[in-house]
This record gives C-alpha cells, structure tokens and sequence, in this order.
C-alpha cells in the first residue's frame, strides 16, 4: 500500500532559520566581503547581491580522523600495467587519483575557500548595518499618522449617497437579460410555429392552434415583465478606502559638481557615495524624494539617470547650485512638511569671489530649512577656499552640518558611516 | 505473460495517476520476488525543497543549527551554478517509508525512483539486521520532532549561542556517539518525554554520589588505582551525558539528542556499499520485470538504461573523474554477481562459494541482505570474477617507505588479500580512529583522559586540537587524549588547556 502526496505546496524556506544562523556565525567575515566590494564596485553593480568568501579553515566542523603517516592499504579500481610487488615514487599530495579516501573534503588541498552568494536584500543589510538618518526617526514618531479617503474601485455595500448609478444600472440589465433568456428563448420558438401555422393553407384549426400560442406568449411576456427592474444586489456604491498620509516627509538633494576641474576618478567617486547614498534611502523611507542637481557654471536640475550618466564640462560656480537648491526648497519643499538634507560632494575648486557668496547663501537661505546638510569634498590636494568658508559655517552651525574629505575609493563607506553613523541627540 | 499489455505510459510527462499505476505494477512484481517492505509514503518535492532536505541530513524535518545552513549554501550555490545535479531521490528509513521524488524528473525517472527507493531501500531498512537492531523505524520521525521542539525550547530559555555551542561542541564528537556492541532498547517518543524529566533528576542525583567530597577510605589509595570508568568507554557522548561533572540537565539533553540522531545513521554508514547495490539490482530487476510484461516502451528502457549505467560507472583509478570506488559500482554488480554464482556457476565460483553456488538465488540475496554488512558482505561474498572485471588491486602505503607498493593484484594469490583489504576498507573501526574514554582522575583534579588506539601506526590528523576543546567545553574539567601504540607505549598525547610539558606515562 502506498500513499502518494504532493508536498511542492509546502513551504521551500525550510532552511532559512539555519542561513540565518550561519550569516550570524560568519558576520565578520561577511561584513568584510560586503565592504570589500562597495568599494571596488562598478555603480550599476551596487546593489546586486554579492559574493562572499569564507576561508574554509575558519567554517571547518573538527571530527577526528586519520592523519597523513602510518601503513594503510586501499584498493583500486582499473589496473591496467601493474604487477604484483610494483613500486612508484608518491604522487604528490592532492593530485589526481591518488588523495583522500572517504574524507577527501578533509585532506584536499584545492578547496581552500568557501564561496557563497547573498542576495540584495542582505547584501544592504550588512551595508547600511547600524547606519541611520540623522534625528529623521524622531520626528517621524512624534507626528501622528493621518489618513486620507481616496477611491478605490466599486462594492455591493455602502451608505446611498455612494450609489453609482450607472453601474448599478448595468448589472440590472445584464441580471434582466439573463433571467429571461429562457421565457425569450420559449417565444422565439412559439414565433416559429406561429409562422409555420400562418404559412398554411388557412383552416379554423391552425387559427385556433394560432390563438392558442399567442395567448401563450402573452403569458410568457407577462412573466418577463413581472421580473424587477432593479434589485438589491444590482446597487453598486463607490468605494472609498482610508490610506494613511506619511505626515513626515523627507526630500534629499543631491548636489554634485560636474566642471571642468572634476576629473573621471573624482567623479566615479562622487557618484559611488550619492549611489550608497541614494541606495539607503530608497532602502531606509518609503516616502523620500530625492532631487538631483548637478552643476558647472550653471545649475541645472535632472533625473537620476542624467545626474549619473551625463556628461558636461565647464567651469564652476557652486552658488548656482545652492541657489538653486534654495530656490526648490522655497517652491516645493516647505520647511514645515519636509525633512529636508542636503548632500554635496565636489573636489573643493570653485571660482574665488564665489565661495563667499555660498557661504552667506548656506547662512541666509538653505541651513534654517534642513536637517542636515552634508558636504564631501573628494580631494588629494590642499583644501582651497570653499573648505575654509564651510569650515566657517561648520562652526556656526555644526548640529546640522557636517564635512569630510574622500580621498581614495577606500574612504568612501567610512566617510558615509561616519556621516550618517546613529545620532541620538540634537534638535528633531 | 501470454500476451503484451499495453504500456502504461509513452510520454515523459508524469501525473499523479501514472505513478499511482506504476508504482501498483511495481509493487506487484515486487512482491512476487518477496521483498518485504514498509508502507510507502511518496512525497513529490520541488527543487527548493530537495535542497531543503539535503541540508537537514536528508530528514524531514530537523533541528535548528548553523551547520546545516552552511551545508544548505553549498549545496545552493553548486546546484544553481550547474556543478552538480540533485539526487533524483531521498528515502527515509522511517516507517511507513518516505522517500521524496522530485517534480523535475520524467516519468521514466520517477517509476526508476520509485522501483529503487520504495522498494529497494525500504525492503533493505526493513530487512537488514543493524536496522532492525540500532534503529527503530516507527519512531524516528517523532523523535526528531521532539529533538526540534526541546532545541527551540533550551533557545528560547537559554540563548540560541548558549545552545549552538554544546551543539558545536556535541557535532565534533558526534561518530564517537554510538553503541557499536550494545543493544539500545527502542523508545516511543512518548515515553521519551516522560522519560527526560525523571532523567534530569536522577542524573544529577547520581552525578553527586561519583564526584562525592567526603573522603573515601585511606588504606585503598596505596593499593592498585582503580580506574573510572573500569572498562573503556567506545560512546564518548554517552559517557559526558551521564558523568561530565557540570553540564546543566538541558545540556545533557542536547548531547543525549546529538547521540541518538548519530546513532541513526550509524546503520547506514556501515551498509552504504549493499544498501545501494540492493536497491539497484532490484530497480534493474523490476523495471525488466516490467518490459517484459509490455508495460513499458522500449523508450523507456532506454532512457532507465541512460541513468542506470551512469549510476553505476566506476571510473578508473587514474581517471580525473575518479573519487574512490563507487559503492553503487561495487554493490550492484556484487548482488548481480551472487546471483549468476545461483544460477549459472562456473566451476571457479563452485570452488569459492560452494554453499551457494547453484543454490536459489532469491534465498542467497536475501540472506545476504538481512544477515550481513559491508565489511562481512564484501568478505563473505566478492568473487574472483568481480575482481579480474573491476582490475582491483591494493597499493600499501607506509610513511616509512619512500616508495609506495602494489601488494596484490587480481590475479590467483591476489583474490584472498584483494578481498580482505577491500573489506577492512569498509570496516568503521578502520576508517575512523578508534579512541575511547579511558579513565577519569576522580579523587585529584576531575581531568579526563581518552585513548586512541592506534591503527597501523596511522597517527590523528590535525583536527584532533580542535575536537579537544570542544571536549574541554563538554566535560569542564582538563582533558587529555593519549595515541597508543599496540604494544601500550604513548606516541603522542594532545591536552587542553595546553600543557607546557608533555608527560609520557607508559601503561
């Protein structure tokens, strides 16, 4: 007797808790891969899932077992040229045919590292681990959540002033045509015969069969007619559904220099921080929006694939940029609805009767509105006027503002920790 | 069989209903050679969950530990980058028998699974005398659920590191935690779980009398030392449940779960080479069986025919693909050889099997599947026939010759020895290092000493440090593990913590 069972409806993440456990276990080792390649990444890959490598002695469960020495004998198969009482040199260890017995995992030398994958999801997880928005938590909690009513297709039940007439109105109909479609079916043929009788020779007896049929189909029409024009469950109401209304909200400007002076590397490097960037927060809330500007001489606002992906060259000024910033934030993003964080990153060049004006644009127009605003400046060289006006305004307001200097690649994920690394204290 | 019937399928697309059929029509010819099984339980799994069961040993449903998840990435990662296929089935010796078939499989792979899962395999759990003996089919599954549940439980109440690492501990020494001689008496998981409580209690009651304070007499301490335990203990968790002076009673529970679970497939590791040669003589058989009655195409036969000597390639020693001999290999052809020995024997195998040769050839299999093991069937039953067509012969390799040696080869002195070292290739004792509990220092500082005695000089790999500190954890106190040499003398001795100076005692 056998039962047959069909299992592939059962759950297939059986395994889960026990990878859980075992990313636990090697969180180290992961969180280095994880760091490993956000720095040697290419832009497009950053939010892939990546591989990780686990050195195979570090995962090793130890069991007693042979080691190499002693007498042993093992038998094998195909022998093609040897005779009894032969005698060769050792093969070298691990090499071909001649390694391990039952254990070879234990004794190979060629599998040296344990690779495995994980996946988007975990792979930001162990990047953006322990990082935070700056005081955006805080506020988000003390503003109570509103609701909004919107429309959200039709159902059989509501108040009447939901009714929607001209649904209601249709599935009367469609009810009505289908319920007599039988009665309608029954006088078609009645019709039929009544034809058939009239196209005889004219006899008293087809005329009464005649009367009689006609009065049947009266009968039946009676009946159609009787049917409700419009029935309870033909009523169809509008449905209004309450969605809640994130009442904090954040915006993020990104703001990058694309002059003359920002050679590829220092632009790779800014695009790699406002990628990471951009990437924790679409990850971290929901209902962030983001602004790109990018800037030379002019500024100019632009969709995420062109602030990563285009080219320009010019000069710089870096207070059309901020000018600019400040202007969207008026327009668009009032203070009081909006979290609002600024992120520049530049090489630090800027035109020299510029740097002050930004500075007094950061004082006077942008650093009352935001959260934060944070500024990387990617530079091997000596920090030239920009730094030192920002460094001004750092002190004037240095809850919300924060600076650092990237230098190569490998500054990167620091400098972006340490940016964003958790705040507990400060103005909400 | 007057007449052909129709076959059962053409396509290779499966339903339930054709496996339904298939698996009745095996069944039938099954029986009608005699092979007693459990009922069959055929579950149909997806890939994922394939994986699944691989990663949990290949039970349907296990604890929770990191091991598995490290074994469950392995397998994910080979699967999906094409290095490796998936077992086209997993059979659990439980009763009634599961045995797992995939959804990806054709039909003709799956009547394949089905003739060797649920008939091959389920007839040797049922059959073979370790099964009968260590393992308790009826039971297993429940108990496992218990071991999950108490797992989760010991997690919840004491931290899942706290767990993982007597796990840890328990997985390093988890071979070393069988009765080879000694019957267990088979449990319900009832009484299991009634059992555990007054068990905890009772432990600790017993603990206190061994590791007692109060002097014992003086006038025996000059006399001979009397080792604890008096006998060499071979269950070395066996002897930690009961003795180790610190494990909490949740831990001992863990160790106890560890050992029960290895002592489950303790079975299966000694009747690798007949379990599988069994089951695939017998899906070879029942599927001919099958084409002869006409209830499958010669299509069919050709795609079983495909994977069925796939299954059983044994590469040559110098091949790339070579990794050892195949069990399949070697089993198969043995069982196909036993029974060509019954029927048609050559004066060769009169003279080496002369109890069978000519004998019936159901009765000799089954008396070789119930009553024998790997390292007893390969002795009992490796012809020189087999031999001469496999080209076996043995290399001797002592680390104290640079050179290594061909001892024997298939020819007429060979036959003997060639059979006798494939046989103690396949004896647990050799393969895996023979160390036991040796004695305890009761009366002085509580240390532990195991012995591990030495075979054919083969020293302990490197692990062996390891494994130690995993022991240190168990027991609490020092432990220290001596090699001896045949002759009593110390080779080498590991301790931990660390010892600065190695002290060699000669027994």
């Amino acid at each position: 007797m056998s039962y047959i069972i069909d299992r592939r409806q059962n759950s297939k993440k059986k395994s889960t808790v026990n990878r859980q456990r075992f990313l636990r276990r090697y969180k180290k080792h992961i969180k280095e891969a994880v760091e490993e390649a956000v720095n040697h990444r290419s832009i497009t890959d950053m939010d892939k899932g990546g591989k990780v490598t686990i050195p195979r002695r570090d995962i090793s469960e130890p069991v007693f077992h042979h080691g190499e020495g002693g007498v042993r004998k093992r038998v094998f198969p195909g022998n093609k040229e040897f005779s009894e009482g032969d005698e060769f040199n050792r093969p070298p260890a691990g090499g071909g045919g001649g390694s391990g017995s039952g254990q070879a995992s234990n004794s190979g030398e060629g599998m040296d590292e344990f690779t495995f994958q994980i996946n988007q999801e975990e792979f930001l997880d162990f990047m953006f681990e322990g990082l935070e928005l700056p005081y955006l938590v805080k506020k988000q909690l003390r503003n109570s959540t509103q609701f909004e009513t919107r429309r959200a297709g039709f159902t059989n039940a509501g108040s009447p002033d939901k009714i929607h007439i001209v649904r209601s109105l249709r599935s009367a109909l469609a009810r009505r045509i289908a319920l007599s479609g039988s009665d309608r079916g029954k006088i078609r043929e009645l019709r039929k015969e009544i034809e058939t009788l009239e196209q005889r020779l004219p006899s008293s007896d087809a005329e009464r069969q005649i009367g009689l049929l006609e009065e049947q189909i009266l009968e039946l029409r009676k009946h159609i007619s009787r049917l409700p024009w419009i029935d309870d469950f033909d009523i169809k109401y509008n449905n209004m559904i309450r969605v809640p209304v994130p009442s904090s909200k954040a915006v993020m400007f990104c703001v990058m220099d694309v002059s003359g002076s920002m050679t590829q590397t220092i632009k790779d490097m800014a695009k790699r921080f406002f990628i990471l960037l951009y990437l924790f927060l679409k990850r971290n809330y929901k209902t962030i929006e983001v602004v790109f500007v990018r800037h030379h001489t002019h500024a100019k606002e632009v969709d995420e694939e062109e602030f990563f992906y285009s080219r320009e060259t010019g000069g710089t000024i870096v207070s059309s940029a901020l000018n600019m910033t400040a202007d969207i934030i008026r327009d668009r993003y009032p203070a009081n609805d909006w979290n609002i964080y600024v992120a520049q990153a530049s090489d630090g060049d800027n035109w020299d009767g510029d740097s002050h004006s930004c500075r007094e644009i950061l004082h006077r127009k942008i650093l009352q509105h935001v959260q934060y605003f944070a500024y990387v400046e990617i530079t091997t060289g000596p920090h030239q006027n920009l730094w030192l006006e920002y460094e001004k305004v750092k002190d004037a307001w240095s809850e919300s503002f924060a600076m650092h200097q990237i230098e190569d690649p490998a500054d990167i994920y620091p400098v972006f920790r340490k940016l964003f690394e958790k705040k507990t204290e400060g103005p909400a | 069989m007057t007449k052909k019937k129709e076959p059962i399928s053409t396509g290779a697309e499966w339903t339930f209903e054709l496996i339904e059929r298939y698996d009745r029509e095996i069944g039938r010819i099954a029986d009608s050679y005699g092979l007693d099984t459990y009922p069959n339980q055929i579950e149909i799994i997806t890939s994922e969950q394939m994986m699944d069961a691989y990663s949990s040993v290949g039970m349907p449903l296990n604890y929770n530990h990191w091991s598995f998840g490290k074994q469950f990435v392995e397998t994910e990662q080979n699967y999906k980058r094409g290095r490796m296929g998936l077992a086209y089935e997993i059979v659990i010796n439980s009763d009634p028998c599961i045995s797992y078939l995939m959804e990806e499989n054709t039909m003709t792979m799956q009547a394949l699974v089905i003739a060797h899962a649920c008939y091959g395999h389920n007839s040797f759990f049922k059959g073979n005398y370790l099964f009968q003996t260590w393992t308790d089919a009826s039971a297993i599954v429940d108990y496992l659920l218990f071991a999950k549940n108490y797992i989760r439980q010991c997690e919840e109440r004491y931290s899942v590191e706290a767990v993982e690492e007597v796990l840890d501990s328990c997985h390093a020494l988890m071979s070393y935690g069988v009765n080879r001689y000694q019957r267990p008496t088979p449990l319900t998981a009832e009484e299991e779980r009634e059992r555990q409580q007054s068990r905890e209690e009772y432990i600790q009651r017993h603990l206190n009398d061994l590791w007692n304070t109060i002097p014992q007499k003086e006038e025996n301490a000059t006399a001979q030392e009397i080792r604890f335990p008096s006998e060499p203990e071979e269950n070395i968790l066996y002897f930690i449940e009961k003795n180790a002076p610190l494990l909490e009673p949740w831990q001992r529970e863990l160790v106890r779960i560890v050992r029960k679970v290895s002592q489950y497939f303790y079975p299966q590791k000694q009747t690798q080479v007949m379990n599988e040669g069994w089951a695939c003589f017998w899906h070879y058989t029942l599927l001919h069986g099958l084409h002869d009655e006409g209830l499958v195409t010669d299509g069919f036969m050709m795609e079983f025919l495909h994977s069925h000597t796939s299954v059983v390639y044994q590469p040559g020693f110098d091949s790339p693909y070579f990794s050892g001999i195949n069990p399949y290999t070697l089993g198969y052809n043995m069982m196909q050889d036993i029974r060509r020995i019954c029927e048609n024997p050559e004066d060769e195998d009169r003279e080496w099997f002369p109890q069978i040769a000519g004998s019936n050839w159901r009765d000799t299999l089954m008396d070789a599947m119930h009553n024998y093991k790997d390292e007893s069937f390969i002795l009992q039953f490796l012809s020189p026939k087999l031999m001469r067509e496999l080209k076996l012969f043995t290399i001797l390799d002592d680390a104290d010759n640079p050179k290594l040696r061909v001892s024997s080869i298939h020819n007429e002195i060979g036959y003997e020895r060639i059979r006798e070292d494939m046989s103690a290739q396949y004896n647990l004792g050799n393969r895996e290092p023979n160390i036991q509990v040796y004695n305890v220092d009761v009366r002085g500082d509580r240390s532990l000493t195991l012995r591990h005695y030495m075979h054919n000089r083969q020293p302990l790999g490197d692990d062996a440090v390891e494994v130690m500190r995993h022991l240190h954890r168990l027991w609490g106190f020092d432990v220290h593990l001596e090699s001896v040499m045949p002759d009593g003398t110390v080779a080498t001795s590991y301790h931990c913590p660390l010892q600065t100076s190695t002290e060699v005692v000669s027994a």
